[in-house]
């Protein structure tokens, strides 16, 4: 029978099946931070349990950890409790672990496909909704609870319904500007935060076969923020050429043979989606958001919606409430919109292409006055080649601070947070209020947008400054 | 984990949509090591407000959340069931989950309970012109009652066994100990490992 891409890796992971069961589902990679783990070792222990596979286990640190002074100790109490916890569970259950001051350490979905952990046709799991990253390698990846992540330890499986299938197809070219976070910016707004729901996402078209594997992890990142447990992208020429040569992926005969096993897993022509979303991407344009949630987004040309635009009840209060904690108005240009905050960062987009997008608008300009730019690499690996490339020259130069790789104001685990009432450009995932500070007030844009609204200190587009 | 079959208790009305899970706990207390202790996380920034529903002493004894669609959104924090458990839910309906949130309610007891968006509206108005007004969650028979209403709710068919029989998860997997085994020894070798 025909298969979709989803259901070929899910149907070569299935362990045990049963009537009116669940599958009980192989789990290739299991990632592990600091954050969602704790209790779950406590659970091992409760139990007098092991993890089976440590070598299927890798932990980092990246949720808490400062990205300044991190040659001293963490000052948070609390912080530096949940990370030597961390250290202390993986010692004890031997696990590998990166952890702060390790070159390999950074945001766990850098760090997998950097290492070339994740590869195509595996199933990683991560106690991190986010994880969905990895679908990009045509792997099916997602975020897993708590309870979920003690099961994985101690059996390397997971009892799990199957997902429905969506085809996110986007036909066309991106047109020059306009990037994968402005696309799946677009995407999250046309089907919704619960579009997804329930669905694995498979992005494919022109457009998506004609981005990089960098683009294409942007694009998986976002998928949860449309409800979908993971997004996926069919492995081609694209895939294999970022996975050859790195530490943790296949060589010689085992190469080829592997090769041989991820050409096999695109979606059968003949096989059926669930559902299927068609997307045009010459029409796009970059994209920002302008309330609490990552579907309520526009074209940065737009103005701020009217509430009673909307159709129904939910939406119309959700818009409301919205704009009010944002502190905007109905009808203001979103170029209008001043920031107080830039970040550049994230499992979204803290990879070295990001940052070479931004420091390519920002050289020769200047940060504006009144307006903090941090620029945080997604790994300790992104932060050196970034030195080596001398981006960190141009970040400085322009007045933005150079800082060392974690989570930091994605989430304000650490102490990169915004005030309340402050307000960010901001190249992560998540909009929703507080997300980045208590009180703080986020737009997502794409790095090439925080760059350039950073120049002007109100949320601007880098086509926006070639006359400034 | 505890049997679940009947429940009665206070309703609480949250008449919000997309209820995300960083506002069911905001990050800053996911710092904690521990499996319990949240019930003061729960909805914190929203609680700062004197009129936020939670704030009303009438409904001070609430076990059942009432919520609009879009229930657990985002991250994927199970700290979000335990801070609604700690705080003393037993059970959430609302008109639609987000999977990694109803997948975690399962694990953990909370019983997350589907039912349709016109009967969340009833319930919010029985809640609201009758405070202190109880509501009966029957896992037994799928049915969710309170004034003039009785009405079925989804919930998926297998973690409903499992709460009704309060069974550990992981023991059941470890029951496929010979199957985990044979799928191990047929993993093809090009596969990576983390030692």
């Amino acid at each position: 029978m025909a298969k979709t891409l989803a259901e070929k890796v899910w149907e070569s992971h299935v362990v045990a099946r049963a009537e009116g069961e669940p599958d009980l589902l192989y789990i290739d990679l299991h990632l592990v931070h600091e954050v969602t783990s704790p209790q779950a070792f406590d659970g091992l222990r409760a139990a007098n349990r092991k993890v089976r596979r440590p070598d299927l286990t890798m932990a980092t640190e990246d949720h808490n950890v400062p990205t300044m002074d991190i040659d001293k100790p963490i000052a948070d109490p609390i912080s530096r409790t949940q990370v030597e916890t961390l250290r202390r569970n993986c010692a004890e259950f031997e696990v590998p672990l990166f952890s702060l001051g390790n070159v390999e350490q950074g945001i766990v979905h850098v760090v997998g496909p950097q290492l070339g952990l994740t590869q195509p046709g595996m199933t990683v799991v991560c106690g991190d909704s986010h994880t969905s990253t990895h679908g990009a390698f045509g792997a099916l990846a997602f975020g897993i609870g708590t309870s979920e992540v003690e099961h994985v330890l101690a059996t390397q499986t997971l009892p799990l319904k199957p997902f429905k299938t969506m085809a996110v197809t986007v036909n066309g070219k991106l047109p020059d500007g306009v990037t994968a976070k402005d696309l799946i910016l677009a995407v999250i707004a046309q089907i919704g935060t619960g579009g997804g729901q329930g669905y694995v996402l498979e992005y494919r078209g022109e457009a998506i076969e004609a981005l990089s594997m960098e683009a294409r992890m942007t694009i998986c990142n976002m998928s949860i923020e449309a409800g979908a447990r993971a997004g996926m992208i069919a492995p081609d020429e694209t895939t294999f050429e970022f996975l050859k040569g790195r530490e943790r992926a296949p060589s010689g005969q085992a190469w080829d043979e592997a090769v041989a096993a991820w050409r096999e897993l695109a979606t059968d022509d003949d096989a059926t989606f669930d559902a299927e979303v068609i997307v045009d991407a010459s029409s796009l344009s970059p994209f920002v958001t302008w309330g609490t949630n990552p579907g309520q987004g526009l074209p940065l040309s737009a103005s701020v919606p009217d509430p009673q635009d909307f159709d129904n009840d939910a939406d119309r209060t959700a818009a409301q409430r919205a704009i009010e904690y944002m502190g905007l108005t109905a009808g203001m240009p979103l170029r209008d919109i001043t920031v107080d905050t830039v970040f550049l960062g994230s499992c979204t987009n803290g990879r070295i292409e990001d940052l070479r997008a931004a420091a390519q608008v920002l050289e020769g300009r200047k940060v504006a006055d009144g307006v903090t730019m941090l620029v945080v690499p997604g790994s300790v690996r992104v932060r050196l080649e970034a030195e080596a490339e001398g981006l960190d020259q141009i970040f400085t130069q322009a007045g933005a601070q150079w800082r060392q790789a974690g989570c930091s104001m994605c989430l304000a685990m650490n102490p990169d947070k915004l005030t309340p009432g402050e307000r960010s450009a901001s190249t992560s995932n998540r909009n929703f209020e507080g997300r980045q500070g208590p009180g703080g007030r986020t737009h997502l844009v794409s790095p090439q947008v925080a760059a350039a609204t950073a120049v002007t200190g109100h949320l601007s587009a880098p086509a926006d400054l070639v006359n400034a | 984990m505890e049997k679940f079959t009947v429940h009665t208790g206070v309703g609480v009305p949250l008449r919000r949509s997309n209820v995300d899970t960083d506002q069911i706990i905001p990050a800053e207390y996911l710092k904690r090591v521990t499996r319990h202790g949240y019930e003061d996380a729960l909805f914190s920034a929203w609680r700062k407000d004197p009129d936020f529903v939670l704030n009303q002493p009438r409904y001070s004894l609430a076990s059942v959340l009432v919520a609009g669609p879009d229930f657990g959104t985002g991250s994927s924090r199970e700290h979000a069931v335990w801070a609604l458990q700690d705080y003393g839910f037993k059970v959430v309906l609302s008109s639609r989950f987000a999977d990694i949130f109803r997948g975690n309610a399962g694990k953990g007891g909370l019983v997350a309970a589907q039912v349709e968006e016109s009967v969340i509206e009833r319930l919010w108005e029985v809640l609201e012109s009758h405070p202190g007004a109880e509501i009966t969650v029957d896992l037994v028979e799928c049915r969710v009652k309170s004034e003039r209403i009785d009405e079925p709710f989804v919930i998926d068919e297998y973690v409903r066994w499992r709460l009704l029989e309060g069974l550990d998860d992981i023991g059941i997997s470890l029951k496929h100990e010979v199957a985990i085994e044979d799928f191990e020894a047929r993993r093809p070798e090009y596969l990576p490992t983390t030692a």
